[in-house]
């Protein structure tokens, strides 16, 4: 086991590498972060400096080498922009989106698995037909007109719910607060979330169904709750947790749009930000840390399959 | 003889695809969708010719609410709103099935070399296609969208690049189960080139996961457009899009009192998306093999 999770961070090390790589070349061809500083009041001169400063002048790869050196340094570099550091200005904006995208992907498994499988245990009934029907339509409204909509319904008609932001200003936001800026971009990630794990859920419980060990079970007589809750949903962990490493990728860049529409203080919104700004070092540790926890994500599965599956061996 | 086999052979797949079509038929929402996704499409195609307004021109007053004259109103600078919605829908589609096209080539293409040759070029393209895997979607697209100006063959090539690992992935899979079948062994036994076992043997019994897969892409790829424009990175005014359509509605005087601006977009965008997923799903059923006999 333990020589099975070393071999994998192993060859996670290059395709990390490889990521880094790849960003930092596709945003060489971007253009320079400058070009956003020109303007008739910013000479030649002083972009020049600003360039030499900034290392701009020297060839892409050397750049690449100094900024990966400076990273095995503990250093992620500091933003163009605002001069801050790069990593001071990621854990500032990781938490809420954590909390945001953390808490709308639990209350899409909550409401996922059972949905998912009544579904498949009552399949082509009136409730299937239901869930399904909604899971589609999860799935297929795009998360800024839900959340238009929404915004539109609780801000502007009923003015139950604040329209934007973490907090409200000028106070310190208590955990009522927080959660009444909550409600909106929660409901929309969550809707789009439950929406595809119901149907993946359905689809792998009818699977299970079928198989040879749950008719065993059936003749058995033990009952239709103990079968499907001790010896189907058992084998249907395998399934939910392929789900689950899939949507993690989700915590760092599934926010992007809601952050955007909710102005929620999130990675989202300082992607964006960093992005119309070029400002290349933020960019470049948004995706060496989405890269990370994408890796992680894969190898923490890869454990948990073997844990809930003694037929998997890992070598 | 060889005249004979050839002909049932041809017999059988008329009835495989006869069956499909029956099964298909019998996935009610799917056919609801089917015809709800072919006037839709009628309509888009034909937009020149049965709308009464150039979609670019001033027509009417400022932001007018729906008339006779104007049926779903006009935009904050007078152009007609249904004209532009029929043209917007034009937009969508395309940029659908053309980056679904150019991501399906590029995934079958990697998923039948990896598959089928393993080793060295299998660990490669498998590793490529983590990378790209393990971008956040939106991240890469956004990124892409800021270095290539924005507009919409940018926006078109850029999903198309970014859609194709799932593609990879499930073709690789099915060739390496295909790979084992007696069928290709035969083929490689009797010496045939591997340019005729991979495209005239392995990639016809994998085309039905395929299509399954490239419907929810053409979906994928229309949320993607639409949520780009929305944010002003994607297909450029005055390009009509069903997403930068919404775009106006993230000021708040339009959100509250102009409703006929943002809330037909979003529903069209809803019901394009729908009617495509459904279609997937009743393909899904339909063609496999599992319910095949009953």
């Amino acid at each position: 086991m333990m020589r099975y999770i070393i071999k994998r961070i192993l060859i996670a090390i290059p395709v990390l590498i490889g990521i880094t790589m790849l960003d930092y070349l596709i945003m060489s061809l971007a253009g320079s972060p400058l070009a956003m500083m020109q303007g008739p009041r910013v000479s030649q001169a002083a972009v020049e400096a600003k360039a030499l400063q900034l290392g701009l002048t020297q060839p892409i790869y050397i750049q690449y080498f100094t900024w990966l050196g400076q990273l095995l340094h503990g250093n992620w570099g500091y933003s163009i922009k605002t001069y801050q550091p790069v990593w001071e200005m990621i854990s500032q904006n990781l938490g809420p989106t954590l909390l945001l995208v953390g808490v709308s992907l639990i209350l899409g498994f909550v409401i996922a698995v059972p949905a998912g499988v009544y579904s498949a245990t009552h399949q082509y009934t009136k409730g299937d037909y239901a869930a399904v029907t909604l899971s589609f339509l999860g799935t297929s409204i795009p998360s800024f007109f839900l959340s238009l909509i929404l915004v539109y319904v609780f801000t502007v008609v009923l003015g139950w719910l604040p329209s934007g932001g973490m907090t409200t200003l000028g106070t310190g936001g208590d955990f009522w607060d927080v959660v009444r800026h909550m409600l909106m971009p929660t409901a929309v990630l969550t809707a789009s979330f439950a929406g595809s794990n119901i149907r993946y859920i359905r689809s792998s419980m009818l699977e299970i169904l079928q198989q040879d060990y749950l008719r065993t079970a059936k003749a058995k007589g033990i009952g239709r709750f103990l079968t499907i809750n001790k010896h189907a949903m058992r084998n249907a962990l395998l399934p939910i947790i392929t789900v689950i490493s899939m949507q993690i990728p989700m915590l760092i860049g599934g926010a992007v749009v809601v952050e955007q529409v909710f102005s929620w203080p999130g990675l989202g919104l300082l992607t964006m930000t960093a992005i119309m700004n070029r400002d290349y070092p933020v960019i470049m540790g948004v995706s060496l840390l989405s890269g990370l926890i994408v890796l992680l994500g894969n190898l923490l599965a890869d454990i948990l399959y073997a844990v809930v599956d003694p037929t998997i061996q890992l070598k | 003889m060889a005249k004979h086999s050839k002909q049932t052979l041809e017999e059988q797949n008329r009835s495989y695809l006869s069956t499909i079509g029956r099964r298909f038929m019998r996935h009610k929402l799917g056919v609801i969708s089917l015809y709800f996704l072919c006037t839709l499409l009628l309509l888009a195609l034909l937009a020149p010719w049965i709308t009464p307004y150039a979609p670019n021109k001033l027509v009417g007053k400022f932001s007018s609410p729906p008339s006779a004259q104007f049926l779903l109103g006009t935009d904050q600078v007078g152009r007609d709103v249904l004209t532009r919605l029929l043209y917007a829908t034009r937009i969508s589609l395309l940029v659908g099935f053309a980056s679904t096209a150019i991501a399906t080539a590029i995934g079958v293409v990697l998923g039948l070399v990896s598959g089928y040759f393993g080793g060295w070029v299998d660990m490669i393209i498998m590793r490529f296609t983590d990378m790209v895997m393990s971008f956040p979607y939106i991240l890469l697209v956004l990124v892409a969208a800021a270095i290539f100006q924005p507009g919409l063959w940018n926006i078109i090539l850029i999903l198309g690049f970014v859609d194709w690992p799932g593609v990879a992935r499930l073709v690789r899979g099915n060739v390496l189960s295909l790979r084992e079948t007696a069928f290709v062994q035969a083929d490689v036994v009797a010496g045939m080139p591997t340019r005729h076992t991979l495209f005239s043997e392995i990639l016809p019994n994998t085309i039905a996961p395929i299509l399954v897969y490239a419907t929810s892409v053409v979906a994928l790829s229309i949320l993607d457009e639409a949520a780009l424009s929305f944010l002003g990175m994607g297909v450029q005014p005055p390009t009509a899009s069903l997403g930068n359509m919404l775009n106006g509605a993230q000021s708040i005087t339009i959100l509250t009192t102009k409703a006929w601006l943002w809330v037909p977009p979003g529903v069209l965008i809803i019901l394009l998306v729908l009617s495509i997923n459904f279609i997937g799903d009743a393909l899904r059923d339909a063609v496999d093999p599992r319910n095949i006999r009953q």
